[in-house]
């Protein structure tokens, strides 16, 4: 049946060649752990790739419940985690993911530097990878003051000043961020909740197209 | 053609859809962006003075005064409490300092710390300040607190806005 559905789309679309492009090539056997063990940590680069997923996904879902309104904001986040059916693990998993996802990009960052993998031709990818944990670590923090309870609240204080720590611009920064020169307020929240769930999403998804597409056209790095 | 500097039919087409689409792409973005950057550019409010205290009550030591104002924050209005740190220098003079750390901005308590008791002390990461607020060395905070702007009135202290007084020590 479900040959007969692909056959179909494939006689009019010709599809084959678009995901062979995309998903059939060889692991090298220097990548892959059951060759040698030690190829594990050419895992990691996978691994952040697959908990930005469990993030995107849980994120998504936790924006049914979730409202970026000071007044409701942390009754919002109390009822979906007590209240609504596996709240606490939806939550849990955008929650923890938060932290392993920055884990796990730290390694895939040990495991390209110590490998030199970054070298010719491959510095570009570099500069997307960096640009990446940029992106990751301003998810981390615009996330963070989403719940609105007061680890939230002080943590975003402490972020703001040192934002506005930059030269010249540092108070024109803080205000940008925080909607108002000194309220961590209404206009914080949901500025913080638009970086968070729009803009910066956009920029990771559009930045690692660009680090994958990358990585096709230039392959894995050789063995060491 | 003869002439060199002659544009071509293709370089025409190219520099006008260039142009018409940079229009296009600035008519969309300018009116989103000067939306986002709003908040920096409205100017700032003037900050009312409020009746905090009798003069009466300050002394030489510093004693933390609170006072409500009504907060405009966008379209949220409400009702917050400020703190002083408020006393008389030697000179009879008024201080009315912001509890605000300079460092990274969490709440300074007057002698809290039985190491340092005349001292202004700030849990987050132990800055310290002199009793007028000016930052000890080689602890985090960088400026001295902010000073209130204050005023008496009929034996009434009243406040305004912190000022910043620049980078100290
Ligand atoms: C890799 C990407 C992401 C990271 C690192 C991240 C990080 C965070 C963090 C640290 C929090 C605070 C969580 C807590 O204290 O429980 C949070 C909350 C939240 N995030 Fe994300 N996030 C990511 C992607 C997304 C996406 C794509 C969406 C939606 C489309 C989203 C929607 C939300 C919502 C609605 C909350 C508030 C609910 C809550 O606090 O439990 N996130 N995020
Ligand atoms: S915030 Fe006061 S010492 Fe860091």
């Amino acid at each position: 049946m479900l040959q007969k559905i692909y056959d179909w789309v494939d006689e009019r679309m010709d599809i084959t060649p678009l995901w062979r492009d995309i998903a059939d090539h060889e692991v090298p056997e220097h990548v892959n752990p059951a060759h040698h063990f030690s190829a594990f940590v050419y895992c990691f680069g996978g691994l952040t790739f697959f908990v930005t997923v469990i993030q995107v996904l849980s994120g998504m879902f936790l924006t049914m419940y979730y409202v970026p309104d000071i007044e409701n904001a942390w009754e919002s986040v109390y009822y979906l985690q007590k209240e609504v059916a596996h709240g606490q693990i939806v939550r849990g998993m955008h929650h923890w993911g938060a932290s392993l996802v920055i884990v796990m990009l730290f390694l895939h960052t040990l495991r390209v530097f110590f490998q030199g993998a970054y070298k010719k031709p491959r510095e570009l990818n570099w500069i997307v990878g960096v640009l990446l944990f940029f992106v990751m670590l301003g998810l981390g923090f615009t996330g963070y003051l989403l719940p609105w309870d007061n680890k939230a609240y002080f943590a975003t204080q402490v972020g703001l000043e040192i934002a506005a720590a930059t030269p010249f611009i540092g108070d024109q920064i803080r205000t940008l961020l925080a909607g108002d020169p000194s309220i961590v307020g209404a206009q914080t929240l949901t500025r913080f909740f638009a970086i968070h769930v729009f803009f910066l999403p956009a920029a990771l998804f559009g930045l690692m197209g660009a680090h994958f597409i990358m990585i096709r056209k230039q392959g894995i790095s050789g063995p060491l | 053609m003869s002439d060199k500097k002659q544009v071509s039919r293709r370089q025409f087409l190219n520099y006008s859809l260039t142009g018409v689409g940079g229009f296009m792409a600035a008519g969309m973005l300018a009116p989103m962006v000067r939306f986002a950057i709003d908040p920096v550019l409205k100017p700032s409010a003037a900050g009312k003075f409020k009746a905090v205290a009798e003069e009466s009550e300050l002394t030489n030591e510093p004693k933390r005064f609170t006072w409500k104002i009504n907060q405009k924050d966008g379209w949220y209005e409400s009702e917050v409490e400020k703190s002083a740190w408020v006393y008389k220098n030697e000179n009879g003079e008024i201080v009315a300092l912001s509890p605000i750390c300079t460092h990274l901005g969490c709440t300074v308590d007057w002698g809290s710390n039985e190491e340092y008791p005349n001292e202004f002390y700030c849990p987050c990461h132990g800055g310290r300040y002199k009793k007028n607020g000016v930052n000890i060395p080689n602890t985090p905070p960088t400026a001295p607190l902010p000073l209130y702007e204050h005023k008496v009135e009929e034996g009434m202290l009243y406040l305004g806005q912190a000022k910043s007084r620049g980078s100290g020590v």
